[in-house]
């Protein structure tokens, strides 16, 4: 155990009088053994295995407390490239947000102009040039798998990167936080005016911000219901009183969660209801990169006068306490990584800032691995974070995931604008006419997927001799195909009388549509033609 | 209380109830659960002033809002009821005749007419319509008639039944039964040569001549039944009541006819009418001849 630092002790249970021993460290078996956390970093192979074996804690009167009061985090401004890459990821993750309803996207008469649209009411679901049918919910499936996936792929690269940047818990907590600054000032301006009490300019400024909030709860509500109708329609129904129910209700439910979730819960989203971070442990190994504090290289912390006295004692970090009072938050880095971490990076903005004043190098706080974290503090040569991203796991990663969406991507490309369903009549299964042929009746269902009426014949194949005709003619009729107009985007249902002459026995057949334009598809189904006489 | 101890820890009391040791500490209500109670109590009375709640010997008390699930069922039903008045009335407006003609109205014709089928035709029919050869109820679903498949003669079999007693315009007649009128060989001659006019057996002179004398009448030379009288086709494929040698001649000696109630009075013409739609749609309606030869059937616009 080096570098203890004295200040972190107070974290142990306090010594109770007449009590000699130090019960932070127990030796057993002639080792010191602790249930302090150890920095990986520093800690010798052997104690990084010794300190997780058990051994008996002190026992100790529990504080009555039944749970952690919440301590609200005023984060501090900073500027630096992680804090601008924050706000290019926010300003588009919300551009993204708000302003997708609004592209238009021509697909002719028949079809919504609106680029992206979850049509619930017609089960349509439109994505720029590609449309789905409610049968085809597997691509949405992929699509989530590969969402799974990249979650995946950046955390085995980067860490935390998706809780740091671009989650809209942390994009709408960052949005509210900058209002909290607009309107109250930074980080001292806020604790003073939390702390004072209630007159009539806090009042004034409490409800000009909570009156902020709540516009951009709403507008994040309202913009929410935009993707699933005709966004200019849907504002115009919305104001004036005509929107369905589920609209309002759904606004309203989105506009208090944001609201709370943005302006009130935050962090505690992140670090007590998010599932994602006790997920992410998992998928981080010694070569991920994460937000890390070098404490080799800072501690024993000592003010900048102290270390001019005394050079050889004390390491870089000035106990500045810059880096927790820009933490969105409002935790340690140094304390090491922790679920209240969402790799943001802000800390390293605030600590680079502090090094190039005190004329330090920067990194004190920096994106590292585990494994170069170790080689840095052995003295050894490290690889740079960039290649860090590079390596077998995240390759497969990216192999995996490229090869869902290009397959996706084939399968949407090639995948076929008719479809045919059948089903034959059970009751009666089958029907003597009089001049001794056997009629069977089906039901089928034409699918257009074109966003245009396409004409269609239906064929039978197979089925020597028999014909068909449908409900809309005659029996006089009757041929081997019959032609039909499926409107666009849509399913017709046509009753198919089919009819096969005396002796047929019980037999398989098929169906086939085929488009009668350039395109040519066509689809084929197998359905059952029942006779008197069974199969032969 | 005289057990009244304290929880060290929580400085809450005990409640005094002790398991191998774990003791149940009287811990309050958290305020919000408390107050859920009281709002669930206010709701509860508000409730009952609003709405039926108290079970009655008849019926519950009403609410002030004077709702109740009957009165809001109700009201569903005459909705429906008023989107379908207007098809009624164009049902009813239009000759059955002119039907196909408005493919729209045809489809809720059938729609309507296949329900009605449930309800009143599928017990004997069947509910896929295909009839039942054991007990002589005829398929709906073929192109054979008795008396006559177009809409015309559908909605008139409907309207008034077949041999249905006490109705003065119903489809009626008589098959004689020929019980003892003919001796063994007669019987089996004349039933070969019923069975030789679908092919299925071969003819004698004598068998030929008895058909001619005796049957031909009301089914034709050559077998090919009248439908005035709803004498069935004898060269076809279809057999109500079977097509053995032994059914044959049961049905010869001792005739079975079948009877269907007539519809009028009991169903209205709109119902009937879409009965009738329905039946032609099965599959095997016939046109309606007379439409070309009499142009002058008019679509009644003012009912």
């Amino acid at each position: 155990m080096k570098n203890r630092d004295p200040s972190r002790a107070s974290s142990a249970p306090p010594r109770r009088e007449g009590e000699e021993r130090d019960w932070s460290v127990v030796v057993e078996d002639g080792r010191a053994k602790t249930n302090e956390p150890v920095s990986s970093a520093v800690a010798e192979p052997e104690a990084t295995t010794l300190r997780h074996e058990p051994h008996e804690p002190p026992r100790q009167h529990l504080p009555t407390k039944l749970f952690e009061k919440r301590t609200k985090v005023h984060n501090k401004r900073i500027d630096g490239p992680f804090r601008r890459f924050k706000w290019f990821v926010m300003f588009v993750t919300l551009a993204v947000y708000y302003g997708t309803p609004w592209i238009r996207w021509d697909r002719g008469p028949y079809a919504p102009d609106q680029a992206v649209l979850v049509d619930l009411a017609n089960r349509r679901f439109y994505m720029f040039g590609i449309e789905i049918w409610p049968h085809e919910f597997y691509y949405v499936a992929g699509l989530l798998i590969m969402a799974a996936l990249g979650l995946f792929l950046v955390t085995s690269a980067v860490g935390r990167a998706w809780c740091g940047y671009a989650c809209p818990q942390t994009v709408w907590t960052d949005l509210f936080q900058h209002v909290d600054r607009f309107v109250d000032g930074d980080r001292n301006a806020r604790i003073r005016l939390d702390a004072a009490p209630l007159g009539p300019k806090k009042f004034a400024k409490r409800t000009f911000k909570y009156t902020i909030y709540l516009v951009i709860s709403f507008w994040t509500g309202g913009a929410w219901i935009m993707y699933f109708a005709d966004a200019p329609t849907l504002v115009r129904d919305f104001w004036a009183g005509e929107a369905a129910p589920a609209a309002y209700i759904t606004v309203a439910i989105l506009t208090l969660t944001t609201f709370t979730l943005g302006g009130f819960m935050r962090e505690q989203v992140c670090i007590y209801m998010c599932p994602w971070p006790r997920i992410q442990t998992a998928m981080m190994d010694e070569k991920s990169l994460l937000v890390t504090y070098k404490d080799w290289r800072g501690e024993p912390r000592g003010s900048v006068k102290k270390a001019q006295k005394n050079p050889e004692k004390f390491g870089d970090c000035i106990d500045c306490l810059q880096c927790v009072a820009v933490c969105p938050t409002g935790i340690d880095i140094r304390e090491g990584p922790q679920v209240g971490c969402i790799t943001c990076a802000l800390c390293i903005d605030a600590c680079d800032k502090v090094m190039a004043d005190i004329g330090r190098p920067r990194g004190l706080i920096d994106y590292a691995t585990l494994e170069d974290c170790e080689k840095e503090a052995n003295g050894e040569p490290t690889r740079s974070p960039w290649k860090a991203i590079f390596r077998p796991r995240t390759i497969a990663y990216f192999l995996i995931w490229g090869s869902i969406g290009l397959a996706m991507l084939f399968a949407l490309g090639v995948r076929s604008h008719v479809g045919l369903s059948v089903s034959p009549d059970r009751n009666p299964p089958y029907i003597l006419m009089s001049d001794g042929s056997v009629r069977n009746s089906y039901t089928l269902k034409l699918r257009n997927m074109e966003s245009r009426p396409r004409e269609m014949e239906i064929a039978v194949e197979g089925l020597p001799s028999a014909l068909m005709w449908t409900d809309t003619i005659g029996r006089d009729e009757a041929a081997r195909s019959q032609i039909k107009t499926v409107p666009a985007d849509q399913v017709l249902s046509v009753r198919a009388y089919v009819i096969a002459p005396e002796g047929t026995s019980t037999q398989e057949f098929n169906f086939r549509v085929t488009s009668r334009d350039e395109q040519q598809e066509s689809a084929t189904t197998e359905t059952r033609f029942d006779t008197p006489g069974g199969e032969q | 209380m005289a057990n009244k101890r304290i929880d060290e820890p929580t400085g809450t009391e005990f409640v005094g109830h002790e398991w191998d040791g774990i003791e149940e500490l009287d811990t309050p209500m958290p305020r919000w659960w408390l107050w859920s109670l009281y709002a669930t109590i206010v709701w509860g009375v508000i409730y009952v002033i609003l709405y039926p709640a108290w079970p009655l010997v008849n019926k519950a008390t009403e609410g002030v809002l004077g709702w109740s699930s009957r009165g809001e069922l109700a009201e569903e039903m005459s909705v429906v009821d008023q989107a379908r008045a207007t098809v009624r009335e164009e049902l009813a407006r239009m000759p059955i005749e002119r039907l196909p003609e408005n493919s729209e109205l045809f489809g809720q014709a059938v729609a309507g007419g296949r329900s009605a089928f449930q309800v009143h035709c599928s017990q004997c029919h069947g509910s896929g319509a295909a009839g039942s050869q054991t007990l002589g109820y005829p398929n709906l679903n073929d192109d054979d008639w008795l008396w006559g498949g177009d809409l015309k003669a559908i909605e008139y079999t409907l309207v008034n039944g077949i041999r249905a007693p006490g109705v003065d315009d119903t489809r009626m007649s008589v098959m004689p039964p020929f019980e003892g009128a003919f001796d063994a060989d007669q019987l089996t001659a004349v039933t070969n040569h019923v069975l030789s006019l679908s092919g299925k057996a071969s003819s004698t002179a004598s068998g030929a001549q008895l058909y001619q004398d005796n049957c031909s009448v009301c089914h034709g030379p050559s077998g090919e039944g009248n439908r005035e009288l709803g004498a069935p086709r004898l060269n076809d494929a279809i057999w109500l009541y079977g097509s053995s040698p032994e059914q044959l001649r049961n049905q010869i000696l001792n005739p079975k006819m079948g009877r269907m109630p007539h519809w009028s009075g009991r169903l209205d013409p709109v119902t009937i009418k879409m009965l009738s739609a329905y039946v032609w749609s099965l599959g095997g309606g016939e046109e309606f001849v007379e439409v070309a030869e009499d142009p002058a059937v008019e679509v009644d616009e003012e009912p």
